[in-house]
């Protein structure tokens, strides 16, 4: 693969480039579904090429093969710089990036069991055994499971030296029992809705998520839910679960923070950010208690935002989002970085696959613990509801209104959890919902969650992301606002 | 693969038909000596550039090309799919037997259909070599004249300027053989025009049927008009929704009408089928031959699309079929699958709306107190069965007052239900292929609708 990438570089060099950098992928995925107990989607795939980024004539082209000859890349990277040059007929100024070292470097993320070395009768004999014990529950109509593994292999290298070796295992699973009944579809979900947990791990992942344990609750619920109150239409106290909690920090902390969204990069298309520029360090984002970071080092833990390097070459960072609930930091590259006046990108440009160039995504984007337990949480609050499990999810395209709704939640009376609700929902605006957080569960409740299906980026990209939280609660938030009128 | 072309520039072209059965033929040999019962292959190749464009400048710029071949092979009652971008006979061998390997460690599933035979296919011509020829420099000088317009009228231009060519052909060891090729271009823009912004998006076979220009001046017209947004409270309102904001909402009702989805008790059409459910002037059909439609005219297991009418007059009446789906149902397969193997059966993904002798003018005209919508943005469903989507208006919400366009509004939340939505539909212009960001696309008419439901307006 080097000898590949030097043969790019050097034809970018010759052709007029002033910086390139290539990046050859090797991604295996393994895909198991099953769905009331037969399998489903049983596929295996890999695909393997190389993309190609330059700079000449002060702006960008990128190319991509799966052609990998000596030929095949020296072309690909001579359109790549005739694009770059293309670009230039519509630039304003010359791209500019802040300095970066170079590395030589290998590494691979830790992990214990190789999916890819499991037998696949034992991966499909866990989800049809998942399967069989939620459709066991009367009045469950669809049961659904899915596993995924990914294999990534990718080798950087850049015109200022750097030669980079990652390796990154991922897996996910998870399961859903969806019931319907009269003039209602009601669905539970573990470890998460949408695909399950994720992390960048072996099969002890899947092992440590105890499938066969939930099923059982998750199809009860499912069908308990169709007795259950609505959710009513208030204004009151939320509490959420750390589930639910890592998917409102992707869409109201991690988006915005996205420096290419706040100059304007996604305008036409992920959308902007409330978070321009005047606002860095002097924004009360969130209450005192609440701390955010953008955390890419393996020591955060396994998220799918952990690498030793972005697609960038730059090094692994934890950059303070939200410090004592003032707004500290953007996510940024070398060139966004330079824009604004920062020495140093913060090590976040991230691709999906060898044909698509690097953009600035989210990394591990966690909130620091707190204090006690779910319990304890439930236990101090006299009138609230407890939300958990995603159901559905929006934010406006500058990332101030959202709502979100979940798969179940609990009315909580007294300090004690007094009964069952059915589609719940809550909306705000970012800045009032972060600033009225007044709980944040400790560090024994805070998982680090997975989110695999980031969109972004034109070619669309899908990326995953983690999001460390534990469970917390908001004071004075409107709730049931989703169904009301109908 | 890179060939000069006469003009002197680079060009890159699809393979040759040739090509792609020769590699179909390879990949049969070897599942047969592989020992599969079955085998089916599934080619494709994508040459795609795509030209994006921020603060009047072009920021990134990109262009792929690769294929892949996906190797599905049957063996003793089991199936299962194995796909690669390697093209070496080792590679194609490695991934047959990946794919058998996958088969053996299931249990048998009852009711395999053994692969289908030789099938017929009605022709569709959606290939223009102009739009495969489009080359980089044609793309940014189009996008230069955007910017300059922009800067003409300080404002901001960011968008996107894509063209590609793609193909696929799918075969089986049966003596199935498919094979389809089409180009596509898309121009999408936005204007912006702090605080306030709109947008504009064309989206065609041939990059002929739009002007970039003529989308840039609109989006650049109506961005002027939604500066001094006023908020309004939330509220059950009359609506205009431009074709953008139509495709978005109603493109959520797609999987609704897959058979596998009222098999599966998931369809908000289950208890509701041949009875009057949508407003009577609502006719849908999926229909892959319609003039302004993509796609291939085959499904994910070759069988041939058929049209197929959805919904007559507000009544749900049909749905779409795999083969697996309409033997469960004693029916015959619309040509409307997914590749094997898979949970989710079908789905159209043609959908033609019928339209009506109305246009945004008149609908405007007629209003004495309501809101034109430009697009829609980041849909989810809340409610699966009533169909209640929520999302936000983006990029254009203006207020109708005495059959006139008066002020901008800022953007609202909305929880609506579908099936109201349809239920409402005042008036209508003729359906035209629409492009947006949520939904693939349709050809769908813009709409009056009323008692719209919008919950929570935002800061902007």
């Amino acid at each position: 693969m080097w000898d590949l990438a030097t043969t790019a570089l050097n034809t970018a060099k010759l052709r007029g480039g002033t910086y390139a950098d290539a990046r050859s992928m090797h991604i295996r995925q393994r895909d198991l579904t099953t769905k009331n107990g037969q399998v489903g989607t049983l596929a295996q795939s890999e695909s393997i090429g190389i993309g190609i980024r330059v700079l000449a004539n002060g702006a960008w082209g990128f190319a991509s093969t799966d052609k990998l000859t000596r030929e095949g890349v020296s072309a690909c990277a001579a359109q790549a710089v005739s694009i770059a040059k293309a670009s230039a007929l519509a630039k304003r100024s010359d791209v500019k990036m802040v300095p970066e070292s170079s590395y030589i470097d290998s590494w691979q993320a830790p992990l214990q069991k190789d999916p890819f070395e499991i037998p696949l009768e034992s991966q499909l004999d866990l989800l049809l055994k998942a399967d069989a014990a939620m459709r066991a529950v009367k009045g469950v109509t669809l049961t659904e499971t899915d596993m995924q593994f990914r294999k990534i292999d990718s080798w950087y290298a850049s015109s200022i030296g750097s030669r980079i070796h990652q390796r990154k295992v991922i897996s996910g699973c998870g399961i859903v029992a969806t019931s319907f009944q009269g003039s209602e579809i009601q669905k539970r979900s573990y470890p998460n809705s949408f695909g399950g947990q994720y992390q960048l791990a072996g099969y002890e992942l899947i092992e440590s998520l105890d499938l066969l344990r939930h099923a059982p609750r998750v199809a009860e619920e499912s069908v308990a839910l169709h007795s259950a109150a609505q959710c009513p239409e208030k204004t009151g106290t939320l509490l959420l679960d750390g589930s639910q909690l890592g998917l409102q920090i992707h869409e109201s902390v991690g988006h915005p923070i996205e420096l290419d969204r706040v100059l304007g990069q996604e305008a036409n298309f992920a959308g902007t950010s409330f978070l321009t520029l005047d606002k860095l360090n002097k924004l009360k984002y969130a209450s005192e208690i609440v701390n955010v970071v953008a955390n890419a080092r393996l020591e955060h833990g396994p998220g799918l935002g952990t690498f030793a390097y972005d697609d960038e070459g730059v090094p692994a960072q934890c950059t303070d989002i939200i410090k004592d609930g003032q707004f500290r930091g953007y996510l940024s590259n070398r060139e966004m970085a330079e824009l604004i006046g920062l020495s140093r990108s913060s090590g976040t440009m991230r691709t999906e696959s060898w044909n698509r160039l690097p953009i600035i995504r989210m990394t591990n984007i966690s909130i620091k613990p707190g204090s006690g337990s779910p319990e304890e949480l439930i236990a101090s609050t006299d009138d609230g509801i407890w939300m958990e499990t995603n159901r559905s999810w929006s934010i406006d395209d500058r990332r101030y209104q959202f709502q979100f709704s979940t798969e179940i939640a609990w009315e909580i009376k007294g300090g004690k959890t007094v009964r069952m609700l059915k589609n719940p929902s809550y909306s705000g605006i970012t800045t009032e919902f972060w600033n009225s957080c007044d709980a944040i569960c400790g560090k024994e409740y805070w998982t680090l969650w997975g989110t695999p299906n980031c969109g972004k980026g034109q070619p669309m990209q899908t990326m995953g992301t983690g999001h460390g939280a534990s469970p917390a609660r908001f004071r004075n938030i409107k709730m049931g606002v989703a169904f009301s009128g109908h | 693969m890179a060939q000069k072309s006469k003009s002197g520039k680079n060009e890159t072209h699809l393979a040759s038909e040739g090509d792609l059965k020769k590699r179909i033929d390879s990949v049969l040999r070897l599942g047969k000596i592989a020992g599969a019962d079955e085998t089916e292959v599934q080619v494709d190749e994508t040459i795609d550039a795509l030209t994006r464009f921020a603060n009047n400048a072009i920021h990134q710029n990109v262009a792929e090309h690769g294929i892949t071949i996906s190797i599905r092979t049957v063996v003793d009652g089991r199936t299962a799919r194995a796909t690669t971008n390697r093209l070496d006979e080792d590679s194609l061998r490695a991934a047959v037997q990946a794919s058998l390997q996958l088969a053996h460690s299931q249990p048998k599933i009852p009711g395999l259909l053994p692969m289908a035979g030789k099938q017929r296919y009605r022709r569709v011509d959606r290939f223009s070599n102009e739009t495969a020829a489009t080359t980089p420099e044609d793309r940014a000088r189009a996008v230069k004249k955007s910017c300059d317009l922009a800067v003409r009228n300080g404002q901001v231009a960011a968008g996107i300027f894509s063209t590609g060519q793609s193909q696929l052909a799918i075969a089986n060891s049966r003596g199935l053989f498919a094979a389809y090729r089409q180009t596509e271009g898309e121009f999408s823009i936005t204007m912006q025009d702090e605080p306030a912004a709109s947008w504009a998006k064309a989206n065609s076979g041939n990059v002929r049927n739009f002007d970039p220009q003529k989308l840039a001046a609109r989006a650049s017209e109506k961005a002027q008009m939604a500066k001094d947004a006023q908020e309004l409270a939330p509220g059950k309102y009359t609506v205009i929704l431009e074709p953008a904001a139509v495709l978005d909402l109603v493109g959520f009702l797609y999987y609704d009408f897959a058979a596998t989805a009222l098999a599966d008790q998931r369809s908000c059409l289950l208890k509701r089928m041949n009875k009057p459910l949508f407003g009577k002037d609502v006719s849908i059909t999926d229909d892959a031959y319609h003039p302004e439609q993509l796609g291939a005219p085959f499904d994910g297991e070759g069988i041939p699309r058929q049209r197929v009418d959805l919904v007559q007059n507000g009544v749900p009446r049909n749905l779409v079929y795999s083969r697996a789906s309409a033997k469960e149902a004693k029916t015959k397969p619309t040509g409307h699958g997914f590749a094997l193997p898979n949970e989710y059966g079908e789905a159209p993904m043609n959908l033609v709306f019928s339209g009506g002798d109305s246009s945004l003018e008149k609908m405007i005209a007629s209003t004495e107190r309501g809101l034109l919508v430009t697009r829609v943005w980041y849909i989810r469903e809340v409610d699966p069965y009533e169909k209640i989507m929520t999302g936000m208006t983006r990029d254009g919400l203006y207020l109708v007052a005495n059959g006139k366009v008066t002020n901008a509004v800022r953007n609202f939340r909305f929880n609506q239900s579908l099936i109201e939505l349809l239920q409402n539909v005042e008036a209508m212009s003729p359906a035209s292929r629409a492009t947006a960001e949520e939904a693939f696309e349709m050809v769908v008419p813009a709409m009056k609708v009323t008692n719209f439901h919008l919950t929570e307006p935002t800061k902007f």
